[in-house]
């Protein structure tokens, strides 16, 4: 029903730039959440949206997907402008409130993926099914399948819902915190399944976490959120102790300690360096 | 109880039925109980004013059902849904009761509005409750897949295009044909529990979504067959029966869906921790 | 003046017996109501009115205390729906309707032996709709007592009531028994809303519940204004709606006048619309963005 190439316009090719965002800012309430945030992403790259709550990664993530209109700053997908409801973004939003009541099994969420937009009744066709079944094997969830959608575990809910924005053969899959409410085994294991899926397609995987050291072993890029300013590049590039001192607007400190990587608040005297970190109380632990 | 002159009972109930089951279905899955109860009540001044201009009841109902769900939606959307709902449905209340006391009203009259008449329905007005209910299933239809995609995980369904108010004026507005349709049988104060009873037994009992509506249907049938059988014999009023069984319905599927709960979670699925807490 | 005040009104006993009664449910309706719009309970709030409702056909048919039977109920209501509700809004609001649902329809069973048995006419239309003018004034004891009673018990609870209706799970990390404060507040809902539906009729009960309390909320932040400002919403659209029901006896010709379930209810509905107008979301710098409270 949706053809492969649907999504991908002549002037798109597979390894180009999938998203940009341009110089995007936001203010609401008097707030100004964002201030002329800029990345891109490539297709199959995996990218992580790092940033303490309230640093306005769940707005970013509306902007991107034409929710939220930016005050200043655009966003280009496949290298055109954001039209209106553009559908070749797979998003995974943060809360899904499942009824465990609720008469839905996971091949009927995955389903509504395909043509839940359309009007009318979905006809029940072969080809639908082989297509439901191919996303629901893609992500591991064959097992569940016929069961309650709503009765599934965090983690069964998360790939399920992967499964559905799959299903439309996006270029890029958007997670708002698919992390947040996982336990540490499930929440590694998501990461392993999104960066199998973002190499083995092509597909390009935005995904936002406060936490950042769950997604060293996949991250290519980072883009770093503070006050609303972003800094983006590779780790090597962004988790650097003057960039996110500059980022921050005030002194922060970057620690590798045994392959993990901690950001605390710096002092404001460079001077007094005899700081113990690990008996110290509790600094601007973001990472 | 099957004589000619009750046909149109059973034609008319046959039709709440189906459209109670069918708008239930999403009743419930929305947990739009409020609403479906507040759009019956301010109908019912719809009635009121009706008589006291002399036109069809039916009309006054649509009209006053619809202006409900369109008040409910656009307030709902400013402030808090439930407050919008309690106010629109005290407004519609108020008006009510202020046609009421401007004309002569009988007691049988209003407390078959209110409680449900089995003769409700006469033969000049089958027509256009079949036709209202024939579009009402037809809407319904159409609406199908991006209101389930709505209610179910609205945000993703904005992303896509479904706008969430769009969905919810377009079905507070099925919601108030149905009412319209369904009160002079059943009765403005127990319509809305018809929409939640028979719906709440069906998805505890299936986890497919069109089987539920069917099954939703099938339950709400036999829930209004039965209330005009027995009312029909005892002279007691319709919404007794029908409050009494969509209650029943309802703890029926509450307990089913319980038990069913309890059944899976006696399957371990992970031997090593059973072993562990030995 | 007396353009605004007809003949009478002031030596007119049914009417001071409906400012003094109506004035203290307003009061309870308004205190209690922010605390239902602040938990997102309105419609259980709504379906006590009705369960409650019931509970008076049921004392009328009994013949037994209609304050026994509305107050009753009312607390039997909001035990089934407290018991058997959910913990999602969703389940709760379901479980609520369903416990509605067979109220009304045992309502309608004893309305119909009501008017069968005891050939009283207007029996459905009294007991719905209520009539504050026909308040027997021996009653304004009895009001005060149950007031004082629903008041009462707000003012216990308040503390952990409020941390938990605006926040369960941070209630709950202090220590707070939200299960049992919530069960607590269901008993004080059902005294104030059993007690204004069989004082001013059921109509009146939830729109003097939610509205003045919505209305209030939308205004301010602090919960203790909101309290104010809610009673004091109520009591004027009570006493104005009073005054307006009195004196449309005197408009037009036939002295057939107008509900005052209507003004009271028409007064309430404005006031939470005028709420939400621009121009006051300016005076009282209320950003429209920012903590929903409402």
């Amino acid at each position: 029903m949706i053809a492969d190439d649907q999504n991908r316009g002549a002037s798109d090719p597979v390894d180009g730039e999938v998203l940009a965002v341009d110089g995007v800012s936001v203010a609401l309430g008097g707030r100004q959440i964002l201030d002329g945030v800029t990345f891109t992403v490539a297709a199959g790259e995996f990218t992580g949206l790092i940033g303490s709550n309230g640093a306005g990664k769940t707005t970013l993530l509306r902007v991107i997907l034409g929710l939220q209109a930016p005050g200043a700053g655009q966003v280009r997908l496949g290298g055109r402008a954001r039209g209106w409801r553009n559908r070749s973004i797979g998003y995974v939003p943060q809360k899904v409130l499942l009824d465990p009541d609720m008469p839905m099994r996971a091949r009927d969420l995955v389903g509504l993926g395909l043509d839940g937009h359309r009007f009318g009744m979905p006809v029940p066709s072969a080809k639908r099914k082989a297509l439901v079944d191919e996303m629901l094997s893609a992500v591991d969830a064959q097992r569940f399948a016929d069961a309650r959608v709503g009765a599934l575990s965090g983690g069964e809910q998360q790939r399920v819902l992967i499964a559905h924005a799959l299903i439309c053969r996006p270029r890029l899959l958007l997670l708002d915190e698919p992390l947040a409410n996982l336990d540490l085994r499930s929440g590694q294991e998501i990461i392993a399944l999104l960066h199998r899926i973002a190499v083995a397609h092509r597909i390009a995987v935005l995904l936002s976490a406060h936490e950042m050291n769950t997604l060293l072993p996949v991250m290519d890029r980072v883009v770093y959120l503070a006050d609303g300013r972003a800094a983006a590049g590779t780790t090597a590039q962004v988790i650097r102790t003057d960039v996110l001192s500059d980022l921050y607007g005030h002194p922060v400190e970057v620690l590798h300690v045994n392959g993990r990587i901690l950001v605390v608040a710096g002092d404001a005297d460079p001077g007094a360096t005899h700081h113990d970190h690990s008996a110290s109380g509790p600094g601007v632990h973001i990472g | 109880m099957f004589s000619s002159f009750m046909t149109n009972t059973w034609i008319v109930a046959t039709i709440v039925a189906v459209i109670a089951g069918v708008v239930g279905f999403f009743v419930v899955l929305r947990g739009s109980a409020f609403p479906a109860h507040a759009l019956p009540n301010s109908a019912f001044a719809g009635a009121a004013a009706a008589n006291l201009l002399g036109i069809s009841a039916l009309i006054g109902l649509g009209a006053f059902a619809a202006v409900a769900a369109i008040a409910i939606a656009t307030l709902g959307r400013r402030g808090r849904h439930d407050v919008a709902t309690a106010l629109t449905l005290v407004l519609g209340l108020a008006l009510g009761a202020l046609f009421l006391s401007r004309s002569v009203q009988y007691e049988a009259q209003l407390f078959s509005l209110l409680f449900g008449e089995v003769l409700g329905v006469s033969t000049t007005e089958l027509l256009p409750v079949a036709l209202l209910a024939l579009a009402s299933i037809a809407v319904i239809g159409v609406l199908y897949r991006p209101l389930l995609y709505s209610s179910v995980i609205p945000d993703i369904a904005e992303a896509k295009g479904v706008a969430s108010h769009r969905m919810e004026l377009a079905f507070l507005l099925v919601l108030a044909a149905a009412t319209a349709l369904t009160v002079p049988v059943v009765g403005a104060l127990l319509i809305f529990s018809l929409m939640i009873g028979p719906p709440a037994a069906a998805r505890a009992l299936t986890s497919r979504p069109a089987a539920a509506i069917i099954l939703s249907v099938i339950i709400a049938l036999i829930t209004v067959w039965t209330a005009i059988a027995i009312s029909y014999q005892t002279n007691w009023p319709i919404g007794f029966f029908v409050g009494t069984l969509s209650a029943v319905a309802y703890a029926l599927g509450r307990a089913w869906a319980a038990w069913r709960t309890t059944r899976t979670a006696d399957q371990p699925t992970r031997p090593d921790i059973t072993l562990a807490t030995t | 003046m007396h353009w605004l005040f007809e003949p009478g009104f002031f030596s007119s006993q049914p009417v001071r017996t409906a400012f003094v009664i109506g004035g203290v449910v307003a009061v309870v309706s308004a205190v209690v109501g922010v605390f239902t719009v602040l938990r997102g309970q309105s419609f259980a709030g709504h379906a006590l009115t009705d369960v409650s409702t019931a509970g008076g056909s049921a004392a009328f048919l009994l013949g037994i205390s209609p304050l026994l039977g509305f107050v009753g109920f009312g607390l039997l209501g909001a035990g089934t729906i407290d018991a058997i509700g959910t913990q999602r809004v969703k389940g709760r609001d379901l479980a609520t309707g369903i416990v509605l649902g067979a109220a009304t329809g045992l309502a309608a069973l004893l309305l119909y032996y009501d008017t069968t048995n005891s050939a009283t006419t207007g029996a459905t239309q009294t007991i719905l709709f209520g009539s504050i003018f026909t308040i027997d004034p021996s009653t304004i004891p009895i009001v005060i007592a149950f007031s004082v009673i629903a008041i009462g018990i707000i003012a216990v609870l308040y503390r952990p009531l409020l941390l938990a209706s605006t926040s369960a799970e941070l209630a709950a990390a202090r220590g707070v028994p939200v299960r049992l404060v919530g069960l607590g507040f269901m008993a004080a809902l059902a005294v104030a809303v059993g007690l204004s539906a069989l004082a001013i009729g059921a109509i009146l009960s939830t729109a003097l519940l939610i509205g003045p309390a919505a209305t209030a909320l939308r205004l301010t932040n602090r919960t203790g204004v909101a309290l104010i400002i809610a009673a004091v919403i109520g009591v004027a659209a009570t006493w104005v709606g009073v005054l307006l029901a009195y004196d449309s006896y005197y408009w037009g010709s036939s002295r057939n006048g107008y509900p005052v379930s209507f003004f009271i209810v028409a007064l309430a509905f404005v006031a939470y619309l005028a709420s939400g107008l621009p121009v006051v979301r300016i005076v009282t710098n209320r950003r429209a963005e920012g903590r929903r409270v409402l």
